[in-house]
């Protein structure tokens, strides 16, 4: 059976956190929002983030879309929570290679769970699913920085 | 189906990939569609024995690489009913061609105040020109609602064109709804209000026969590359009145009669607006593309689709949690056929088809306003052309089953 093939990508842990997202609501006070469109579907995903000395002391997502992308925002504001902005910059750019395919250093340190998005680098077309969180998240703190 | 429908398939070689371990079922056709043997040999034999730059030179392929050129505006004009080659202008697509009649056409016609009237179903190429040109004019732009089942309403129609409409643009066919618009009615009812009409026909022309003039539009917009042509080539039909009183929007070579050094007169429509080298294998192509349709027959493509529709459509409705976007009534619609299943996103669905092989589109498809409308972020679509068989179809219903398996029962 082809769709075998697919559990591949769609592992259980994946399909757990689409189906029951971590951090997917609003913050009360956020310092940072930043929404982002999907230029293929049209989805639409909202990062939120508290920083405080430089730290993500909170981070959620709002936003519908696929199982890929709601994953990744789940796993995603998991991760961040409580690392620098510095760290986040660096899981950010590890999360885009490790999807297109690249090796990364210490990707499961790194990354967390959100490692076993790996998976995605086999289906090419899915990478901007896959990244649009982690691309909001790195906006979020750019603005963050240039406020200060 | 009869014995040339049967034996097509061999014309096209990538109709044989194998993706994913599966057969590819290509039905991705209302975004592009293959290329029989038949337009690559036209265009490899173009290269390899008649290359030259048109309108250029005195020399033997010149001569032959204009004829083939030039013929191919006969071609056209007679695939689409139109009375007259020199009607004829080569664009790139059907973008270039609705940006160059609202660019030319529009700014050189519209006043602030004066409408201009499309639907909630157009894709963006027939939507971000008008848009553009209503900022720069002051201009209005209105919206034909839709009835429930996904046509125009042409009750609403009759109300939104007005006296003050200088311009409808709607499509012939929805690259989403799969609807077929009833271009005659409208046409009749803009040139009542003074207004002029033009139609984006990038999914019509592929898929039924087409008379410009017995439609009686002012202006028909096509791309090749839907209509088993290559990319690149497209085609803007325009009555001669109105070409003659457009001005070009690229000058350079070939476009003009006589340049001066402060003044250019330039040639008369089509060749006013083919400024610079155009892309000449890519209307070698679309020529033998046209033979290739005209072989079959228009009249044939279309009723094939339809069976395929009428064979498919019932089988995708009786899934439970599918819904089917645009009109249930085969007639009313080409082989487009957009979907979504309760609980699973459009791209996790296609991405599932893919595993089988099975080439569908997901996403807004270019038309985010109607994809509001209908409230969805997105859909799934299966467009079926010529070449696709009931095998296919069978193919596409297992592959959502499986789909719908996996995400909603979680077995495999
Ligand atoms: C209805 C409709 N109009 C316009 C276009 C634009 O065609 P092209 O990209 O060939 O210019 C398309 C194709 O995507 C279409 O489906």
């Amino acid at each position: 059976m082809a769709l075998s093939k697919l559990s591949n990508l769609y592992r259980q842990v994946i399909m757990d956190h689409a189906k029951h997202p971590h951090n997917n609501h609003e913050l009360d006070r956020a310092d940072h929002e930043v929404e982002l469109r999907n230029p293929t579907c049209g989805d639409v995903l909202t990062i939120q983030l508290k920083i405080a000395d430089k730290t993500v002391i909170d981070a959620a997502y709002t936003g519908t879309g696929c199982t890929i992308s709601q994953a990744s925002a789940s796993m995603m504001t998991d991760q961040i929570k409580g690392k620098t902005i510095a760290e986040v910059e660096q899981m950010v750019l590890g999360f885009s290679d490790m999807v297109m395919g690249k090796d990364v250093p210490d990707q499961t340190k790194l990354l967390g769970e959100a490692s076993i998005l790996q998976s995605v680098a086999q289906f090419p077309a899915r990478i901007k699913c896959a990244t649009l969180a982690w691309k909001a998240a790195y906006q979020a703190i750019e603005e963050s920085e240039s406020n200060d | 189906m009869d014995n040339k429908m049967n034996n097509l398939l061999n014309d096209f070689p990538i109709l044989q990939e194998i993706v994913n371990d599966e057969k590819l079922v290509y039905l991705d056709n209302a975004a592009t569609t293959q290329k029989p043997r038949q337009v690559l040999d036209a265009i490899r034999n173009y290269y390899e024995h008649d290359n030259a730059n048109v309108h250029r030179g005195v020399h033997t392929l010149a001569q032959r690489a204009t004829e083939q050129f030039e013929g191919v505006r006969q071609k056209v004009a007679d695939f689409i009913g139109a009375n007259n080659p020199q009607e004829v202008v080569y664009t790139k697509g059907t973008t270039e061609a609705l940006n160059w009649i609202a660019a030319s056409y529009g700014r050189t016609h519209l006043h602030a105040g004066d409408e201009i009237v499309v639907s909630y179903m157009e894709h963006h190429s027939n939507l971000v020109p008008w848009q553009q040109l209503a900022l720069q004019t002051g201009a209005k732009l209105k919206y034909i609602g839709l009835t429930v089942d996904g046509q125009l309403d042409l009750k609403n129609a009759q109300q939104v064109i007005t006296d003050k409409t200088a311009i409808v643009s709607l499509c012939h066919a929805s690259n989403v709804l799969g609807v077929i618009n009833p271009i005659k009615q409208v046409t009749r009812l803009a040139h009542q209000h003074g207004a002029i009409m033009v139609v984006d026909g990038a999914q019509a022309v592929p898929h039924m026969p087409v008379d410009v003039k017995e439609l009686d539009v002012d202006f028909y917009a096509f791309s090749g590359h839907k209509m088993l042509g290559p990319t690149g080539c497209g085609i803007l039909w325009g009555k001669k009145e109105l070409l003659n009183e457009m001005p070009p929007l690229e000058f350079g070579g070939e476009m003009i009669s006589n340049v001066g050094l402060y003044q250019t007169d330039f040639k008369a429509p089509p060749y006013k607006f083919e400024g610079g080298t155009q892309n000449i294998a890519g209307v070698i192509g679309l020529g033998a593309a046209i033979d290739y349709l005209n072989e079959i027959g228009l009249d044939k493509i279309m009723k094939h689709e339809r069976r395929l529709v009428e064979y498919v459509l019932p089988q995708l409705t009786a899934i439970q949690g599918i819904e089917i976007y645009g009109p249930k009534d085969p007639r009313q619609r080409t082989g487009v056929l957009s979907f979504n299943l309760t609980g699973v996103h459009p791209h996790d669905l296609a991405s599932a088809l893919d595993m089988d092989g099975v080439a569908v589109r997901a996403g807004h498809h270019c038309a985010q306003p109607l994809m509001k409308y209908l409230g969805v972020s997105a859909t799934a679509r299966a467009s079926f052309y010529l070449y696709n068989t009931q095998t296919d179809a069978d193919l596409l219903i297992r592959a959502v089953l499986d789909a719908k398996e996996f995400f909603l029962n979680g077995s495999f």
